[in-house]
């Protein structure tokens, strides 16, 4: 499917583009990543896991502000991701998904089992599938030449 | 709250502020201590307080009948006192040098407090053992440095013609004389003891036992509840006794988290010592102690506190050891960081003082209510504790700053408690004043 992200304006907005769609899956990987290290924390015990957790966690904060801030952009430059309802679903799923991982990462500072159950596990689901939404709705946010050709 | 850095964020901590803030910490200090449940918070409840230096002429507070003065100044984190037979003073700087590894996010973060709570101070040359000579009355020399170059040390004894030091990684023996101003050769080292890689908590407290004929030495734990793994903690939380005919070591009494202070009570054979436990239960949980410590006794730490209270960020869970966990004594209250213990033995003091113990509180970052930063007495009736502290060396902070930071504690021969200051780079001596020796005789 054609993507409102993917077409051209401006020199300057198709780099905006390019740059968000580079970064987005950054955080998705590291958040559905510290998932599946904390479910194998929770099972063994095996404090290297929990480790892999806090940094998978870290990580995927520190990309995810910058792809933030480029969906930001993209949001005040782009009147066609805006004016799509799936739009504002994405990146609202998109900040979410950012913020509970930052409580997450708190969370998981505990020294310990605590740092992960319950609480850590839960807002790994969460921040987890979020995420997943957020980049099923990219997909779904339609092309911009369509919404341009159906607003005009 | 005006000057310390609050990082508590208390608005953000999950539950319990209000149980936390309603707890009367001195329920905590003795031998039956109340524990509230444990907290978990979103933030750890800190509050690191500035460092600010002495200025000219400031001194902390002692009670009535006594007064206090500095020995020597201008030091570089001295942590640790050990008086000589002869009046001299022995002065131990210290401070840890490597850098702990990286394993996780928190880490540089934790770092970049625990630094901050000491002010980077004593920018000086350090580790080193000093001496103080003991000088004309109210004529304080300055400290020559008697052993140089050593590695983090921390406990100092004196056996025969010997002076053993606790370097982080080492049991180093000189051949010394007391009275002389030199150390009569190189150091032969004795034993190893656990350091590097990560070598989190470093201070080796040392003692020795009345014949002379073993050394009795602390060796913290390498985490605050086990969360480096238990293959870092191999022998470690524990007290090691070394014979020092054969140069072999047993582990003495484990789970002890981090054990400092160690002393003989005088004229017996039951070793004290006063341990720092656990961090991030919530401001009071868990509480510091003063403990006997007996033979092949297991204290809890990591799988439990205060006895049998099992702690739930452990795992995997070992009922079995929490099984054999015994109580200490003592409670000092929560984070209260005791690394010095010195039981009276002089006789300048009055007569309540007899045998009783002095510890030395560095002080807590780890609740929102500072706690600790003092000396504390507390009475001994028959080698027992009998009573609650009472505060006896104070005002180590003013308007919410740290001026100074106590560590190691000791009694001169000529009856004066001295102090390690680490903080505020000073030694400081507390003599009682003529009326009082006058009064208790």
């Amino acid at each position: 499917m054609a993507n409102v992200l993917i077409g051209g304006e401006g020199r300057a907005a198709r780099a905006t583009r390019s740059i968000y769609l580079f970064l987005f899956p950054i955080p998705v990987v590291c958040f559905i990543g510290a998932l599946v290290t904390d479910v194998v924390y929770a099972s063994s015990a095996y404090l290297m896991w929990l480790h892999f957790s806090q940094w998978l966690i870290a990580a995927g904060i520190a990309f995810g502000v910058l792809a933030g801030t480029a969906l930001l952009v993209e949001l005040i430059s782009s009147r066609a991701l805006r004016a799509a309802a799936v739009g504002w679903a994405h990146a609202a799923l998109f900040y979410v998904g950012l913020a509970v991982e930052v409580f997450n990462a708190l969370e998981h500072t505990a020294d310990g089992y605590t740092a992960v159950v319950p609480t850590g596990m839960t807002l790994s689901v969460i921040g987890a599938m979020l995420m997943f939404l957020s980049a099923v709705t990219l997909m779904r946010v339609p092309a911009r030449s369509i919404e341009v050709r159906r607003f005009r | 709250m005006k000057t310390p850095i609050t990082v508590a964020a208390a608005s953000i901590a999950f539950a319990a502020c209000a149980g936390s803030l309603a707890f009367d910490r001195t329920t905590q200090l003795g031998p039956n201590p109340q524990l509230p449940d444990p907290e978990h918070s979103l933030l750890p409840q800190m509050n690191v307080p500035k460092v600010t230096p002495w200025a000219n002429g400031e001194k902390p507070t002692v009670p009535e009948g006594f007064r206090i003065e500095a020995a020597a100044t201008g030091l570089s984190n001295p942590r640790n006192v050990y008086p000589l037979p002869n009046g001299d003073l022995l002065i131990v700087e210290s401070k840890k040098e490597a850098k702990e590894p990286v394993e996780r996010p928190k880490r540089p973060v934790m770092a970049f407090i625990e630094a901050k709570a000491h002010g980077g101070s004593g920018g000086g040359p350090g580790n080193r053992i000093l001496l103080l000579r003991a000088g004309e009355a109210g004529k304080p020399e300055r400290p020559t440095v008697l052993i140089d170059q050593l590695n983090s040390p921390f406990g100092v004894v004196m056996v025969k013609d010997a002076l053993y030091v606790a370097d982080t990684d080492a049991i180093l023996r000189f051949p010394y004389k007391v009275g002389d101003a030199k150390v009569g050769g190189p150091a032969t080292k004795v034993i190893d003891l656990p350091a590097g890689p990560i070598n989190h908590h470093w201070t080796k407290s040392l003692t020795a036992s009345a014949d002379g004929s073993k050394l009795y030495v602390g060796v913290g734990s390498n985490s605050n509840a086990g969360e480096r793994g238990m293959d870092a903690e191999r022998e470690r939380a524990a007290i090691w006794e070394v014979d020092l005919a054969t140069r072999t070591y047993r582990v003495f009494a484990s789970g002890l988290r981090n054990p400092n202070g160690l002393t003989f009570y005088p004229g017996s054979h039951t070793l004290w010592a006063v341990v720092n436990e656990r961090d991030e239960l919530g401001p009071d949980l868990v509480p510091d102690y003063m403990t006997s410590v007996k033979e092949g006794a297991f204290y809890g730490w990591p799988y439990s506190y205060w006895g049998q209270h099992e702690d739930p960020r452990v795992r995997p869970q070992r009922g079995d050891l929490v099984k054999s966990a015994i109580p200490p004594d003592y409670g000092l209250s929560s984070h209260v960081a005791p690394l010095g213990l010195a039981f009276y033995s002089g006789s300048s003091f009055p007569q309540r003082f007899q045998g009783g113990a002095f510890i030395g509180e560095h002080g807590s970052w780890n609740r929102p209510e500072l706690n600790g930063y003092r000396v504390v007495f507390v009475p001994f009736q028959d080698g027992r504790p009998a009573g609650k502290p009472v505060d006896f060396v104070t005002g180590f902070i003013k308007d919410g700053k740290a001026r100074g930071r106590p560590v190691g504690v000791a009694v001169e021969a000529g009856g004066a408690l001295v102090v390690a200051d680490d903080v505020g780079n000073t030694v400081w001596r507390i003599r009682a004043t003529a009326s009082t020796k006058q009064a208790s005789r």
